[in-house]
């Protein structure tokens, strides 16, 4: 079975006026399936660029890659909006829960654009919620749960389509010490039921709850620690 | 792909996430839409009246007047001169077909007293026909008979509007007026007709017979065999064109009226009347409506506001739907609904409150009220059109967001 993510001298330019940023200068890595491994670097390295592209947010302007199978230089707008919706789970640094839904409700959502029936919807929602351990906050709303809930909420969101892939972009980023243990742990666990989690982080300490770890510097790869023990 | 169903969710939710905002919204379709409704039921009222009055004045019926001219459907100085004579009646009666019933008469005004009253009113000389013609009933007594007539008897025929003055407390029938210097007697009051068309309350009248007012009301006008109108009756609806032209022809040839010479009479066919009162009144609906759906526009243009408003205050919740995986179409949808059925809900709130309206205006200014599913259905279709005509571009502008710049967006 070939990788997940097989990146091949990936470029990503933006225009700033007269200038041209190379976010990404020629990127290229695997990740196997079932891998759980962390994207470090300072701000400017690259590394949200490269999780915009990982998630078919962003398409790339070099280079090849190709996710579960899908050459994403090669999706329209609403093939990405498909990617998106079945292939990755989004867990974003400030939740990012719509207030006025209930957590199942906000769980539901990802199912919604995929066109799972309700039933379906309530039932995989409902289990997802007990299994990041909100059983008995289904009903709630995201201004009733803390901080740590409110993420365990996007989780179980970000797992509702079944995706190949989970990106994190600073998942810890907003929450105290503790809460980042839970967490950590949290997808440590779901790593060893299957799921293939990539981190983006600024936090060393973070990244180095994962097994693999790749550092980045000026829209490049500059270390790569851990990979053969993925 | 989403469902209809969860479509509308979403609208409904975030709609009453702020339902002071979305009232106000709505308020300005409300506006407008309940005051097309109202305008458009009261010009359809007021449409009816004209016609049912029109109408009163009896079916089919075909009216000939004394000199005038007829200038493109206008009517100039009629009733000027006196050329119209009982002959002319009969010879209509005798020689056109397709007639039920020829009442000529002759109208003056006079003084009626009795009781200690005084009373001014029309008094109109008839023959007995003319209740037919003129498809009035009798409430009370009976109308004078052909030997009266012919007898020129002392006797009348009031109307409601005489009778509701000069004996509001008196059994009328057998009652003694007097009337120009003669005293008649009371015999029959006429059924009440109410306006008419232009206004004159049709039941101030007297009726007697046309020989008595000729010589003891109006003596001193004209010819003695003149009369001031003709009334005749054709018997259908179809007939009353070719009555029209043929009672012309006649009185034209009796009147020795040369080729080329205008009429010395006008024959007015009530018909043709009420199709031109019918397309005025209509005209004059459809501009109302016109201007009260300026107001709609005006709600149209509130709805586009508030959206894009919301589509910049929910920025991170389109960015956050675009990364779950809505697509383009799922966005515009779902905001080019929310702008629906909040049209479509202040079409409904505007229709009830246009139909209040309607019916408290019809009521106080006493017109029948029309109110229809067209209209209900138009007023509906009239809002649910400017829901997406006013949300197709804050719609348009959310599905264009980029979603990485959404998120990023506070």
């Amino acid at each position: 079975m070939a990788a997940l993510i097989e990146a091949h001298d990936l470029v990503k330019t933006y225009r700033m006026g007269e200038e041209t940023i190379h976010a990404l200068a020629g990127v290229s890595f695997t990740v196997e399936r079932g891998a759980y491994m962390a994207i470090i670097g300072p701000s400017g390295s690259g590394k949200s660029t490269l999780m915009n592209v990982l998630g078919g947010l962003d398409k790339p302007s070099g280079g090849a890659l190709t996710i579960d199978g899908a050459d994403m230089r090669a999706l329209d707008d609403s093939g990405l909006a498909a990617f998106r919706n079945r292939t990755i789970g989004f867990v974003f640094q400030s939740f990012n829960l719509l207030p006025r839904l209930t957590a199942l409700q906000n769980v539901e959502l990802p199912m919604i654009y995929a066109g799972t029936d309700r039933r379906t919807r309530r039932e995989r929602a409902s289990m997802l919620l007990e299994r990041v351990g909100l059983g008995a906050r289904k009903g709630h709303r995201p201004t009733q749960l803390s901080g740590g809930q409110q993420q365990r909420v996007a989780i179980a969101r970000a797992l509702a389509n079944g995706p190949a892939l989970v990106l994190a972009d600073e998942p810890t980023g907003a929450l105290d010490t503790a809460t980042t243990a839970d967490i950590l742990q949290l997808f440590g666990e779901l790593n060893a039921e299957g799921a293939t989690i990539v981190l983006v982080t600024h936090e060393p300490d973070v990244a180095a709850a994962t097994r693999r770890v790749i550092e980045m510097r000026d829209g490049a790869i500059v270390a790569d620690r851990g990979a053969r023990a993925a | 792909m989403m469902t209809p169903g969860d479509l509308v969710a979403t609208a409904a939710r975030a709609l009453r996430g702020n339902p002071l905002r979305s009232a106000l919204t709505a308020l300005g379709v409300i506006i407008g839409v309940a005051s097309v409704v109202a305008m458009v039921a009261l010009g359809r009222g007021a449409q009816e009246r004209v016609q049912s009055s029109i109408a009163s004045l009896g079916s089919n019926l075909v009216i000939v007047v004394p000199g005038a001219q007829r200038s493109g459907g206008v009517f100039l100085a009629q009733g000027a001169t006196n050329t119209l004579t009982v002959a002319d009646a009969e010879a209509i009666a005798r020689e056109i077909d397709g007639i039920a019933a020829v009442a000529p008469s002759q109208r003056s005004g006079a003084q009626l007293v009795g009781q200690g009253v005084n009373w001014n009113t029309r008094v109109e000389g008839v023959t007995p026909p003319y209740l037919e013609v003129r498809d009035w009933k009798i409430a009370q007594g009976r109308m004078f008979d052909d030997r009266e007539a012919r007898q020129a008897r002392k006797v009348v025929v009031l109307g409601q509007t005489v009778v509701d003055n000069m004996f509001p407390n008196v059994e009328p029938i057998g009652q003694r007026i007097r009337l120009s210097g003669g005293a008649y007697e009371v015999i029959g009051v006429l059924e009440s007709k109410g306006q008419s068309g232009m206004g004159q309350d049709q039941d101030d009248i007297a009726l007697a017979p046309l020989q008595t007012v000729k010589r003891r009301v109006a003596g001193r006008q004209g010819r003695a065999d003149t009369v001031t109108s003709i009334s005749i009756k054709a018997v259908s609806e179809e007939a009353v064109e070719r009555v029209q032209e043929d009672v012309t022809a006649l009185l034209r040839q009796r009147h020795r009226i040369q080729e080329g010479e205008a009429d010395d009479f006008t024959v007015q066919n009530l018909n043709s009347i009420a199709a031109t009162a019918q397309e005025t009144t209509a005209t004059f609906t459809t501009l109302i409506a016109a201007i009260s759906a300026v107001s709609l526009l005006v709600g149209g243009i509130g709805i586009m506001n508030i959206m894009l408003v919301s589509v910049t205050e929910r920025t991170r919740e389109i960015g956050l739907r675009k990364a779950l995986g809505a697509r383009k179409g799922d966005i515009l949808r779902q905001f080019g609904l929310e702008a629906v059925v909040l049209s479509c809900a202040g079409g409904v709130v505007g229709l009830v409150i246009g139909s209040l309206a309607a019916w408290g205006l019809t009521t106080a200014i006493d017109l029948p009220l029309l109110l229809g599913l067209d209209t209900g259905l138009i007023a509906l279709g009239f809002s649910a059109a400017v829901g997406v005509i006013f949300g197709a571009y804050p719609a348009w502008r959310a599905a264009q967001l980029d979603p990485i710049e959404a998120l990023r967006r506070e």
